[in-house]
């Protein structure tokens, strides 16, 4: 790990820095020296370092002040503050202003190894913690994705070999069927899996936005840019970036991510610095990207960058069959994340879930079993619980007739074929619904 | 390997030992009479090793591959309260003291053994920087970085498996 360390140390004395500069290279330490605050910050403005060792007092720009405009580069560097005069307000001062700690000098020996160790280990602590929130994050995606289809089951063995490649992926589907979670399938099963996966939903930015999102950009490159930011690309390196709605980007951002996809290199917003980044990229889409790419919309050149392979995720009225692995699957994530005992889902339920059409796809069935499960009974989802009544029948309606006997039929499963309560529901007296009953000649099923 | 001021010659001839034995290279011991009052800092009443390391950088003779002198002074660095040796790594000079490696400066009983010990891994530890090795954390290894002189008892005077090949790969 000391290896990967770097260091920069800020001080006036040739000889302090030399001291030290000798003392961290034989700890293995990158260890870079800076004569003044300035010289530091220039040096920061080009490359990012963990720790800062920085005198307190030096010409031009005391310490303290350039321990603020470290911050405002970058907040995560660790800033240690050095002095020859020991002050407890100083000292106060400077951990106020987020410095890791405050040394007086000369250090024992035994002092500034701990010191090192210490920020060494937090910034070790620091990278495993997201690469580990990365993995966990992961891992729930592989479980939410559930289904024994034979669709699913291409799709899944098209995760499994298109993962151990480094080729660009698209993966195509209507909204709600899982493209998100076809992509974290396919980084944690990839060798980049303990790196991260970064996600961009481009439909949701706008073109400026979304270029200092993937570029990232430099401080004072346009307003609001009060300090250096990574873009995705840079925090992808090593891992995956996954671009939702692609399509919606516009030509020049299509022009932008050609290059970059090409080079694997960029410049932030308002830098001048080369960035290069080693990443995989896998997109998505609900649209039509071929079409798109006919009627001039989409880039040619771009399409086929991206389309190395392509993953298409049935919608979930074509593979019906899934539906009870789905619901299981849902009761059984949203019972144990409300720490509530197992439910089970009654028939007719079922049978109407396996009916609807799902115009929202897996998303909204997920949303459904959250909401029954919320609102229902806690021991088991009844068909009431569901927020489909009308919009189940809603498309195969011939008149107003059928309409009429489909609703009612529907208000009395509803209320369990309580005569009473569905004829408030319906707003007519309990006479008018027997005689509806009798005409359209519903019964109650077992 | 010069010993500036007398040393017992035993002492020196054990030293030298260990470090051929390490490094398998003949050692000369050479004394000498530097001095030392240009490196004397008054306030600290300490002497800069630096400043010596680099006095001795243009000391060494072509005939030798290394050069580390031995003093029984109290060294320091700028920034350090007090150093046991100091070397530049990669570099031909190197510079150790006794004068912290004594048990009679910890209010303990003179161990002669115990001193000559210490004085052989730290003369090893700084001619392994002139060889460009770097720290070590393997904790028997006489490269692991100690800041204090129980530290220093708690290592061998031998390197590593890893630091012997770093060692090795360096002399081709």
């Amino acid at each position: 790990m000391a290896e990967k360390i770097s260091i920069l140390i800020v001080d006036d004395e040739e000889s302090v820095r030399d001291s030290l500069l000798n003392w961290f290279i034989e700890d293995g330490y990158s260890v870079e020296c800076a004569e003044n605050a300035k010289k530091a910050l220039q040096l920061l403005e080009l490359r990012d370092f963990d720790i800062i060792l920085a005198d307190i007092k030096m010409p031009g720009m005391d310490g303290m002040e350039m321990h603020r405009r470290i911050k405002a580069l970058n907040k995560d560097s660790i800033v240690i503050i050095m002095t020859a005069f020991a002050s407890v307000d100083t000292a106060v001062q400077a951990l106020k202003d987020g410095a890791f700690d405050y040394v007086t000098k000369p250090f024992d020996p035994d002092d500034l190894s701990h010191l090192i160790r210490n920020a060494a280990a937090q910034i070790t602590l620091k990278g495993e913690n997201e690469a580990l929130k990365n993995r966990v994050t992961s891992l729930e995606a592989i479980d939410d994705f559930v289904g024994q289809s034979d669709a699913i089951r291409k799709v899944l063995v098209q995760i499994e070999s298109v993962a151990q490649s480094n080729s660009s992926v698209i993966i195509t589907g209507e909204s709600g069927t899982g493209k998100e979670l076809v992509a974290r399938a396919i980084h944690s099963n990839s060798a980049r899996r303990y790196f991260p996966l970064i996600s961009v939903h481009c439909g949701a930015l706008t073109e400026s936005l979304l270029e200092s999102e993937l570029f990232g950009h430099e401080k004072g490159a346009f307003t609001g840019a009060t300090f250096n930011r990574k873009g995705r690309f840079e925090m992808a390196d090593g891992g995956t970036i996954f671009l939702d709605e692609i399509a919606t980007i516009s030509p020049k951002m299509q022009i932008e991510l050609l290059r970059v996809l090409e080079t694997k290199s960029f410049v932030r917003v308002g830098g001048n610095r080369e960035i290069t980044s080693d990443f995989r990229v896998i997109c998505a889409t609900n649209r039509d990207l071929k079409g798109m790419v006919a009627n001039g919309t989409f880039r040619e050149d771009l399409f086929y960058r991206l389309n190395v392979v392509n993953i298409h995720i049935p919608p979930l009225r074509e593979r019906p069959e899934d539906i009870p692995l789905l619901v299981s699957h849902f009761i059984k994530k949203y019972c144990n994340a409300m720490s509530r005992d197992m439910i089970t889902v009654d028939a007719a339920a079922l049978k109407h879930l396996e009916k609807f059409e799902f115009p929202g796809n897996v998303r909204e069935l997920e949303n459904m079993i959250e909401r029954a499960i919320v609102i229902g009974n806690g021991k088991e989802i009844k068909l009431k619980d569901l927020p489909m009544g009308k919009e189940s029948t809603g498309s195969s309606v011939e008149s107003l007739e059928e309409l009429e006997k489909r609703h009612i039929e529907d208000i009395l499963i509803k209320y369990s074929w309580n005569v009473s309560r569905s004829a408030r529901a319906l707003n007519v007296d309990r006479v008018t619904l027997y005689n509806k009953i009798r005409k359209y000649g519903l019964k109650q099923k077992d | 390997m010069l010993s500036n001021g007398p040393f017992e010659k035993e002492f020196l001839r054990r030293i030298a030992l260990a470090v051929e034995s390490e490094f398998r290279h003949q050692v000369s011991t050479e004394e000498c009479h530097l001095d030392l009052n240009p490196y004397y800092h008054p306030a600290r009443r300490q002497y800069d090793g630096n400043k010596l390391l680099r006095h001795l950088d243009g000391c060494i003779h072509n005939k030798y591959e290394r050069l580390i002198c031995l003093f029984r002074i109290d060294l320091y660095i700028p920034i350090l309260t007090y150093i046991f040796g100091q070397a530049v790594l990669g570099e031909k000079t190197a510079i150790a003291s006794i004068y912290r490696l004594r048990n009679e400066l910890y209010g303990l009983g003179k161990d002669e053994g115990l001193l000559l010990s210490r004085a052989i891994k730290e003369v090893i530890h700084e001619l392994g920087h002139t060889f460009g090795l770097l720290h070590c954390h393997v904790p028997t290894c006489v490269m692991r970085s100690s800041t204090y002189v129980e530290d220093i008892d708690q290592k061998s005077s031998t390197l590593c498996n890893r630091c012997r090949m770093l060692f090795e790969e360096g002399q081709k």
